[in-house]
């Protein structure tokens, strides 16, 4: 297992792409703090950039390789390896490599320049937000054959995620407006791992608005040492099932 | 005319040498200050030496100067007010005073005031008190220097300086903590409140009602249950205040109800749940602030008017401005936002398009406030851009001709 994950990182950093996302990632975070003095609008501007650019890229990136290394899977699994551990193997240097970049790219710069809780807060979710749609796009790979299918059901996932849920609790917000929807609300949120990140964030930055009318609900369920526990534990969940779906797929599956 | 002036002078010198200097010590025959004002005449010096008296109501009814020296201590132990100052021109200096009763029906003070004029508190240690400072009736008083600090009871504790029908009074340098309101104004006129710090109160770090033309200069609201709320005055200047982390549901950096005619200017807001919360208020001039960190900088209700705001700065706040309507009649110019995304062409320093304080998603937040959990998320700022480009649900009237490029430096 530990060995397909080491050929399939050697694999990927001799590909120029992921070089290119650590680039792009390290020269927005820099920019972005070079141009405003405030720390703390260079924090919400990265938010923005962690919560589109980074889940995008990750499921995208992950499908691609996916379907690329397709030959080498089917010639590993003819091989005395258990599936589990090829498909493992896969994930983890998948994992291993966008997680370098993203540490590279966001996690160095925020370290320098914005050290605080808010920042660390912005480096270990858009780590778990990585690993998770990983997960997510080894499941959408491993549903379908074809490669045009599976980039189409990932991006799919992705859209989902990142605009359509949100579009969808903002409806049901309106249309059950009458109702006390606090508790449901924290439900909700953890059926986007996007969202759960956004959270975790938003504890950190917007304090004073979450203190005043329904946000201190929040503030009291998400803001203590549990409400982290908690949201980091979802994030994981949304890390663990996808993947162990497509183990399961993937297991039983006619290459 | 000359030996009317000698006889002047005379007459004076003589007052200055029959004014005599009573000296109060716990090893001398005049062991209370009760004891010092029953000998003493209009004009004496009463100095107080070092040490710890019990001063159950002492009543001070003539016209001395009373010292402390080495900050003696005077303590009623609960059971009565400590001192009483019932005549004018009384000076009150260098005291700690404590534990003053605590009551219901009754507001017993650690110094009292009632109906004196030209009277001055200064430089006084009120510890444990049920109300700090509390003057009635009174014209022309001084109260500055003092340290209050209340029993941090919230069911048992008054306010830090309470005024209740006053005029002329100054109120400086003076530090409130742990009591119900810091400074507390009722019907109190054309007074000045300059450079006190007023934190980590129960209720409002500054509380006043029907009391105007007052001036607040340079002080700090820090951190008080309630932050500071003014209501039903005309005529205030609010000058050069800091206001700061006043937070939770319902807490206000400074809340304005029915106030008119007043200006507020070269204040700082920072990390308010509220900056300015502004209810039935007319002409205000809300210039040269700056809103920092708040959740929301400035809410203004609908029944206000005719309130301009001019040349702030808003920066980091999560919403600048928000209302439950239309705001037709209240006027923002030359204002920096730090969310503003126009440019400027002529590099004029101002903006070429006008930009709208009221975000569409606080429009939403109004109507339901559960969608506080949408803030920042894609669909949100999507909705904005939109909204931006294309207003349609957002007041049509609000909105700020002629934005800033650069943040002001204040």
């Amino acid at each position: 297992m530990l060995k397909i994950a080491k050929y399939t990182i050697l694999d990927i950093t001799r590909s120029k792409v992921l070089i290119a996302y650590t680039i792009l990632l390290a020269l927005i975070c820099i920019s972005i703090f070079m141009a405003d003095a405030d720390v703390t609008k260079g924090l919400v501007s990265i938010t923005t950039v962690v919560m589109i650019i980074v889940p995008l890229v990750s499921i995208v990136y992950a499908t691609t390789y996916y379907y690329d290394a397709y030959e080498f899977t089917e010639l590993l699994v003819s091989q005395p390896i258990s599936r589990k551990s090829i498909l493992m193997g896969q994930f983890l240097g998948i994992s291993g490599s966008i997680l370098a970049a993203f540490l590279v790219g966001v996690c160095v710069p925020v370290a320098l320049f914005a050290f605080s809780d808010t920042g660390i807060t912005i480096m270990v979710t858009g780590s778990l937000l990585s690993l998770s749609f990983i997960s997510l796009a080894f499941l959408a790979s491993t549903l379908t054959r074809d490669k045009a299918k599976g980039i189409g059901l990932a991006l799919m996932i992705w859209f989902y995620c990142s605009i359509i849920f949100d579009g969808l609790v903002l409806l049901f917000l309106y249309t059950f407006a009458d109702y006390p929807l606090e508790k449901a609300m924290i439900l909700l949120t953890s059926l986007n791992p996007i969202d759960l990140a956004r959270i975790l964030i938003l504890l950190q930055l917007d304090i004073s608005a979450l203190m005043g009318y329904t946000g201190a609900l929040y503030q009291q369920f998400f803001g203590n040492g549990w409400g982290v526990v908690f949201t980091i534990f979802m994030q994981l969940v949304w890390i663990a099932i996808p993947m162990a779906f497509s183990l399961k797929v993937f297991r039983k599956k006619d290459l | 005319m000359r030996s009317k002036i000698l006889i002047v002078c005379f007459l004076l010198s003589c007052a200055a040498l029959t004014a005599k200097t009573i000296i109060v010590s716990k090893e001398t025959a005049i062991a209370s200050l009760k004891a010092a004002v029953k000998l003493a005449a209009a004009g004496d010096t009463i100095i107080v030496k070092k040490g710890t008296y019990s001063s159950y109501n002492t009543i001070i009814d003539k016209e001395v100067v009373v010292l402390g020296q080495g900050l003696p201590v005077l303590d009623a132990g609960y059971r009565e007010e400590v001192v009483t100052i019932l005549a004018s021109n009384v000076k009150f200096d260098g005291f700690v005073v404590k534990k003053s009763r605590v009551g219901s029906m009754r507001d017993f003070a650690g110094i009292r005031l009632h109906k004196v004029q030209n009277v001055s508190v200064t430089n006084n240690r009120l510890l444990n008190n049920f109300f700090g400072i509390y003057v009635s009736d009174s014209k022309n008083i001084y109260i500055t220097g003092n340290y209050c600090r209340g029993n941090s009871n919230k069911l048992e504790s008054g306010n830090g300086i309470h005024l209740w029908k006053c005029e002329d009074i100054t109120i400086s340098k003076n530090y409130v903590t742990g009591h119900r309101d810091g400074i507390y104004f009722e019907f109190v006129k054309r007074s000045f409140i300059k450079q006190n710090l007023s934190e980590k109160n129960f209720r409002y770090g500054l509380h006043f009602m029907f009391s105007d033309d007052d001036v607040y200069i340079k002080n700090t609201f820090k951190g008080n249950g309630s932050g500071v709320a003014v209501m039903y005055s005309k005529r205030i200047k609010m000058i050069g205040n800091a206001f700061i982390e006043n937070w939770g549901s319902s807490i206000y950096g400074l809340l304005l109800k029915d106030i008119s005619r007043s200006i507020i200017t070269n204040n700082r807001f920072i990390r308010n749940t509220t900056g300015i919360y502004m209810e039935g208020c007319e002409g205000i001039e809300v210039t040269k602030n700056s809103f920092n960190n708040n959740g929301w900088g400035i809410r203004v209700l609908a029944n206000s008017l005719n309130n301009t705001f001019h040349v702030n700065n808003f920066s980091a706040n999560s919403f600048d401005v928000t209302t439950n309507g239309s705001l037709s009649l209240n006027h923002f110019k030359n204002n920096y936002w730090d969310k503003y995304e126009g440019y400027d062409l002529d590099k004029d320093g101002t903006g070429d398009v006008p930009y709208r304080p009221v975000s569409v998603y606080s429009q939403i937040m109004e109507q339901i406030p559960q969608s506080v959990m949408l803030m920042r998320s894609f669909i949100v700022n999507l909705l904005d851009k939109v909204e931006r480009a294309i207003p349609s649900v957002t007041p049509q009237s609000v909105k700020d001709e002629t934005p800033r490029m650069k943040q002001w430096i204040l």
